[in-house]
Formats: C-alpha cells, structure tokens, sequence
C-alpha cells in the first residue's frame, strides 16, 4: 500500500511539474509578453524598459524558476488589470466554485448511482427504461439551454428558486442541478453496465448459493465491485465541472472561478489567466490522487499484491 | 443409514432460446442417502450443472423448472419462500462450484468471506467463527491458516482457492453438499487430491453428497451410487458397482472404455473415445438420445419414448430397446 501511494504521489508530482512549465509558457504563447504589456502606441524604449522591470529579459529558465519559487510560496503575481495581488483574487473566488462543484457532482451521484443499480436489477423494466429515456435527454441537453429553462421554471414563473447572484444556499440548487445533471447519464450507464456484468459473476452466486440476504448480494458483493470504474469516472467529471462551471458560473452570475476565467479571458489578463489554469489543474491533479486512493480502498488487487 | 436427505423426481429445465425452447434437464430422478455420495457423470452441456443448480433454486432466471417432487431432509423445497430458501441454501445445503478462480469475491478477504455465511446462519460470535475458519481451513489441508484469513482471494493460488471454497462450503456444517465439477479449472496433479480431500471430509461429517466429475477413476472409488447423463436425461443409474461392472447403456459402456483403469487395462491398451457429438437439446428429441453415436442403433432407437428400466440387479436402471443380455454381449463383441 505505501508503495502504491508513494508511486501515485511520484506521478502526481510529475504531472504537475508538467502542468506548470506548460502553463508557465503561456505567457509566451501569444507574442513578447513585453510588447503585450506595454500596448500598441509604445515605443521600443517602452517596451525596454517594461521587459527589464518585469525580468522578461532573464533567460526563460531562470524566469521559470523564478516564477515558480514564488508559486510555491503562493505568491503568483499581480494582476496587471486589477491591480490586485493574483492569489487573493483566486483565493476569494474559489470557494464558490468548490462548493458549486461539489453540490454539482453530489446531486450526480445520488440521482446516477441508485438510478444506475435499480436499472441493472431489472434490466428492461420501467426503472430501466425511464433510466434510459434519462439518459438520452441528459445527453443531448446543453447544459445552458437548461439551465435556462429552469430559471424560466423554478426562479421566474414560480419564484422558487433565486435565479441570480448566490447569497443562500437555495441560490446554489439550480447551478448545481444544471452542472451536474450533464454528468448523470454517463455515471448511470457505467453504473448500470457494471451491475450487470458484477451480478452475472461467479462470485455473485457463491454469495446466493451461501444464503445471504439480497441486500448483502446487491450492496456488499456487488456494488463494492461495480462501483470501482465509477469512482476514477466521477473524478475526472468533477474535474471537468471545476473548470468547465464557465457557462454556469455566467448565466447564474455565481463569482466563482469559472466566472473570472471568463472575465479575465476578455480583458486578455495572461498572467491572472495562468494562475486560474495552474490552479485548476493542480485541483484536478489532486482529485485524481485521491480518486486513486479511493480506489485502492475499494480494490485490493490494487493495493494488495 | 438409508434415511432419505434429498429426493428429486421428475425435475424439469427448459431454458427459451432464440432457436425455440431449449431442454437441457428431462425429466430426471434421483436420491441421495444421508452420507452417501452420488456421482454424476456425462460429457459436457448434458445438464449437470443446471441440475444441480435446480437443486439449489440457483437456476437462471430465464430457466423454468418443475419437478413432482424436491425435498430436502422431508422439507419440500419447491412450495418454500425464497427467504426460507436462502435459510437452507449455504446452511443445511451447501454447493462448490466448477471455477474457483472466480468464485470468490476479489475485494473481501478469506476470513471475511468464510465466516460470513456462519454469521448469516448460526448465532455464533466473530471469534468463535473465526476459530471454526481457521479449524476448516486446516482440515483442508491449508497451512498457516490464521495467517490466510486476512489474504485476498488473488493471493492465492486455484488450488488454494478451491480448497477455500471447499471449506467455505463446509462452514455450517451442511448435511447435503453439491460438488459441481470442482476441479475441472484445476492443474491435474492436484485434480485428485481436491476429490479424495471431499471424498474424506463427506465421510468425515457424514454428509450427503453429490459430486460431479469427469474422473471416472475417481467416481469408481467414492461413489456409492452412479448417474450416467447423456443429453438432460438419466441413461443409467445403480451402484458404483453395478455400474462399473455391469455398464448396461451403450454410452456407460463408451464412457468405461474412454478410462484406463488400473490394474484391469493392460498397459499399451488401446482407449476407445465416442465419435460424434451430443444432439442439440432445442426442440423435442424423440427416441434414444444417443441413437446418432451408438454402434448397435436400430429402427425401434428413433421413435416413442425409452423409458428406465431394470438390469440385471436390483436397483440398476437403464434407457435402452435391448434387453440387459444383448447390451452385455455388445460389450463383448465390441471389445473383442
Ligand atoms: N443460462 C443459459 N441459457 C441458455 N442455455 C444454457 C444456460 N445455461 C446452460 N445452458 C445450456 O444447457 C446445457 C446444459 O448446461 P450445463 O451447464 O448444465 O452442462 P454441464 O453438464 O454442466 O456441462 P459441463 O460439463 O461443461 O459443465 C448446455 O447445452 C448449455 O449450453
Ligand atoms: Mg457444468
């Protein structure tokens, strides 16, 4: 078990190693980050000049190292356009994406995983069917098209629901409904895929053929096993939801991450753009981790060798 | 000691499949004595396995069944609930089955997984199954069994894992136990040792038992009774001596002489095998089953219904046209 954490932690820190001289280079991306700054009227002792104050002069490794010492220490700069301390801005913003992901993936799961095993109990049945018809509508939803329609719904015929800025938590149920549903039909597939092949299994009817109660057939023998591809699925959605809230996040003006990426997408805003990307994807990289680890618990051909 | 432990008559499986209406099971009979081995022989897809799991109420939920009668100790099991079913099943009728490598649950230990059914059915404490783990394990011949409960099933090896199942099969200590082919997916220098392990152990807790098995050396040395199946039904039954004396139905006869048995078949001799292949079971078979392989088939073999009828001695039946003579002299010539 030390082991397999010990090499999943290796990976882990080699892709975010990765992750960050990849997003260090975004600066660079678009042009003389020097040029960029100082604006199209500038004159070439301008640009000079800013490339020497900002340290664009310094060879790129020693700028990498630079700006990722300072990274570390969870100083990631300052905005150019808000003038204001980069990690502040993240750090005051995040909480609401968390949540919302959170919320999102929560209200994925408990809708997908039931609705997954009731469908593979009985395959064909109404329960299955209506999973399905679930399914193939989740799909094909944009996630903005209904997220609008429930606002139309919940937040303005039937005043039900706040449509707009996140003061309560009843502000976060229709972002959080909108988000997640998106990621319903694949977890309840894969959970209904995998029940089905778990319950044909020889282990499963050793488990009847010993008498045990139907309840421990279909929790402890089969959905421990069935619910192992699900885990690394979920956390990979979570992921996405993290970064992808950019939709929701605006229609529902949450001032979230997804939000600020969005803001600071138009206002060109590189170095507040690579703090959001580096951010997210050390989040992601954390998820995985412990998606892992989850999964070494539930599995111990993994941990166990 | 002939009271009755499981008694099965007329059992009868039909699977629907896309070809029509398949049956595997037909119509078979039979009953096993407390502490007496029944062995069940036949080639592969004559419906062994699905009686047995007829017996266990474990059948596919595609498959219907019916029998005139299945009981166990006296108690009817085709008129029980499911949940006094699964009272029986694992407890006072236990089943080993054909793969072990699958058999067991890949994210729960031994321990786990061998006390679970005490646990289930008797009012025992963890430690006190645990000790009965630990005590099964050993009589299986497992070592250092305190230190196997905390394993997982993929440390251990096929051999190990069908001893496991063995003694999980054993846990309640069961009056009636299934052995479904339990070492066909198993290396064939430990195949013998599994059999005479059960052998040993159905003697030991006195246990009824059926045992499925392709190893006609070993069935002639544990059973006491023989069923010999060919395409779902029942061609010949009797003692392991009857049957292994007196091998009646043309296809005993074929099946005999497939097995070198030691100390009767002359080193160098040449085995015989069946040509051919078992019939489709989609649709109605009339006559003899195994009319298209045998060597002495007539007109009369492929129509009406043959039933069993008697051989030569008390208690040994056969599905054959030709009288108990004709089958013997047949044997005769054939190996002359
Ligand atoms: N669930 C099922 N659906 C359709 N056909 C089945 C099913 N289970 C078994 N059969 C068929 O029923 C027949 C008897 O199967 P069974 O498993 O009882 O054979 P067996 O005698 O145990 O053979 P083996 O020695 O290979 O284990 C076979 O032809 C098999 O293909
Ligand atoms: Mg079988």
């Amino acid at each position: 078990m030390v082991k397999y954490i010990l090499k999943r932690l290796g990976v882990a820190f080699l892709v975010a190693l990765t992750v960050s001289m990849i997003t260090f280079s975004l600066i660079y991306v678009s042009g003389d980050p020097a040029v960029a700054l100082a604006g199209e009227a500038a004159s070439n002792e301008e640009i000079e000049h800013i490339r020497k104050s900002y340290g664009y002069d310094r060879p790129i490794p020693v700028q990498y190292m630079d700006w990722l010492g300072r990274a570390l220490q969870g100083d990631l700069g300052r905005s150019h356009y808000l003038k204001e301390d980069i990690s502040h801005v993240i750090l005051t913003r995040l909480p609401n994406t968390l949540i919302l992901a959170g919320c999102a993936i929560a209200f994925a799961l408990t809708l997908s995983i039931p609705l997954g095993v009731a469908a593979a109990i009985r395959p064909n049945s109404l329960i299955d069917r209506f999973a399905l018809t679930l399914a193939v509508v989740g799909q094909a939803l944009p996630s903005f098209w209904f997220a609008l329609i429930m606002m139309f719904f919940l937040g303005i015929q039937l005043r039900w629901l706040p449509i707009s800025r996140v003061e309560t938590w009843q502000g976060f149920i229709m972002p959080a409904i909108a988000l997640g549903y998106y990621v319903t039909p694949g977890v309840m597939r894969l959970t209904r895929a995998g029940m089905l092949e778990v319950l044909q299994s020889d282990y499963i009817r050793t488990a009847k053929a010993k008498g045990l109660r139907p309840l421990t057939v279909l929790f402890k023998h089969a959905l421990r096993n069935a619910i192992i591809p699900v885990v690394s699925l979920a956390a990979v959605q979570f992921g996405f939801m993290l970064g992808g809230s950019i939709v929701i996040e605006s229609i529902f003006a949450i001032n979230g991450l997804g939000f600020l990426a969005w803001e600071t997408i138009q206002r060109g805003d590189l170095p507040m753009m690579q703090a959001i990307v580096l951010v997210l994807s050390l989040f992601y990289i954390l998820i995985t981790f412990l998606a892992d680890m989850l999964n070494a618990f539930l599995d111990p051909r993994i941990r166990v060798t | 000691m002939s009271d009755t432990i499981l008694e099965v008559q007329d059992l009868v499986v039909d699977i629907p499949v896309s070809a029509g209406m398949l049956h595997p099971v037909q119509s078979i009979s039979f009953k096993v004595d407390k502490g007496e081995t029944l062995c069940i022989v036949g080639e592969s897809g004559c419906g062994k396995s699905l009686t047995s799991l007829a017996v266990m109420n474990l059948l596919p939920k595609s498959a219907n069944c019916t029998a005139t009668k299945l009981s166990l100790d006296g108690e009817d099991l085709q008129s029980t609930s499911e949940r006094r079913m699964s009272d029986i099943r694992g407890n006072k009728m236990s089943m080993i089955f054909q793969e072990p490598m699958t058999s067991l649950n890949p994210a729960y230990t031994i321990g786990n997984q061998l006390t679970e059914a005490l646990l289930r059915h008797k009012k025992v404490s963890q430690s006190e199954a645990r000790d009965r783990a630990i005590y099964l394990l050993e009589k299986v011949g497992i070592t250092a069994a305190a230190s196997r409960l905390t394993q997982y099933p993929h440390q251990l090896s096929g051999g190990l894992r069908q001893r496991v199942m063995i003694a999980m099969a054993l846990m309640c200590g069961p009056e009636m136990i299934i052995a479904d082919e339990p070492t066909t997916a198993l290396d064939v220098t430990i195949q013998a040792q599994i059999l005479h392990l059960l052998a040993d152990l159905q003697k030991e807790f006195n246990m009824g038992m059926i045992l499925i098995t392709h190893d006609l050396g070993v069935v002639s040395r544990v059973a006491d009774r023989v069923a010999v199946m060919y395409a779902g039904q029942i061609v010949e039954t009797g003692t392991g001596k009857q049957v292994f004396e007196n091998p009646t139905h043309p296809y005993t006869q074929g099946l005999l002489e497939c097995i070198p048995i030691p100390g009767k078949t002359e080193r160098g001799a040449h085995l015989g095998s069946i040509p051919g292949i078992v019939p489709s079971l989609v649709g109605d078979l009339p006559g003899c089953h195994f009319a298209d392989r045998c060597r002495h088939v007539m007109d009369t073999c492929r129509t009406g219904t043959i039933d069993l009828s008697p051989s030569f001695e008390d208690g040994h039946v056969y599905r054959c046209v030709q009288t108990p003579e004709q089958c013997a002299a047949n044997l005769k010539k054939g190996a002359a």
